[in-house]
């Protein structure tokens, strides 16, 4: 797949994964897994670079006697979700034409 | 292997780069082993469940900017003293030369590299330009100077031409092959900047 495309698929996926409640690394790779596989290191990639962009925010938590990082989407988040939603129905339309009879 | 094996060997595969990239790093995966353990995994699956410590390594060092490896390996590992940063302000026009000097080489060999690629296009279009123009005098010679001059001329344009449809593909492979010696020097650079701090536990 080209990697542009495929790193647009990836960060929406992440996005999708915290966007009904603040989550942590390891839930976000589980959660995904019915659907898509990542590697631990593919997600802290993913992780930085939605931050930076001001799409999630990161506190860190203490949990069972240990320090646990959730990370929270914004609205910059939550609008490019919409944002995919829309461009997707482009892309599908375009695929339905690609792959007439 | 144990989650302090791992960070110990992950930390000095690391090495050469930014120390609180490393610290980052470490401090994610070791929130992943726990929540694996907490999940039930015993603490040796969990560290084999993050996959090859050398992939890691790997994929953190290419996400890694050259220049942040290239500042920190220059970076003074403690406070510099008086007479260190005198000798140093001393000694600028010496290493300050050397470090341009080292600029230019490493920018002349992409240059060297690309002006080689850009000689054999243009022996191709040379190549092409004279099939083509040649065959056209040579019919306007057919008619002006006899006919024999024009197929000598239409095929000396042909040969040419031959040769240079060859050439192309030569060009092509060209390319492509500094197209990837140029995009392979910046992980290469990488991999000599870092390789250096690996340990074994």
């Amino acid at each position: 797949m080209d990697i542009q495309l495929k790193r647009g698929l990836l960060d929406v996926c992440v996005l999708s994964a915290i966007k009904d409640g603040d989550s942590y690394g390891y839930k976000i790779i589980k959660d995904m897994k019915p659907y898509i596989e990542m590697s631990e290191s593919t997600l802290y990639t993913i992780l930085k670079r939605l931050e930076l962009a001001g799409m999630l925010t990161v506190r860190t938590s203490l949990h069972g006697g240990r320090l646990r990082k959730y990370y929270h989407i914004t609205k910059a988040g939550l609008g490019r979700i919409e944002d995919f939603k829309d461009e997707w129905g482009e892309v599908m339309s375009i695929y339905r034409f690609v792959t007439r009879d | 292997m144990t989650k302090r094996e791992f960070t110990v060997r992950l930390g000095g595969m690391l090495s050469g780069l930014p120390k609180r990239d490393i610290d980052e790093r470490i401090s994610f995966y070791c929130e992943m082993i726990d929540d694996k353990i907490e999940d039930g995994m015993s603490e040796e699956e969990a560290v084999a469940n993050l996959g090859s410590i050398e992939d890691i390594a790997a994929e953190i060092r290419e996400g890694v900017p050259l220049v942040n490896l290239v500042k920190e390996k220059i970076k003074p590992k403690r406070g510099l003293a008086a007479w260190e940063i005198v000798l140093l302000v001393l000694g600028s026009p010496i290493w300050l030369s050397l470090i341009v000097a080292a600029v230019a080489v490493v920018f002349s060999l992409y240059a060297v590299l690309w002006s080689a690629v850009l000689s054999l296009w243009a022996v191709f279009v040379s190549l092409a330009a004279v099939g083509v123009a040649g065959t056209i005098a040579g019919v306007i010679l057919i008619f002006t100077d006899g006919v024999l001059t024009g197929l000598v001329l239409i095929s000396g344009s042909l040969v040419s031409a031959g040769i240079s449809i060859l050439a192309f593909y030569g060009c092509r492979a060209a390319s492509v092959g500094a197209f990837y010696l140029t995009k392979n020097s910046v992980p290469l650079a990488k991999r000599m900047l870092t390789k250096k701090g690996e340990v074994n536990v």
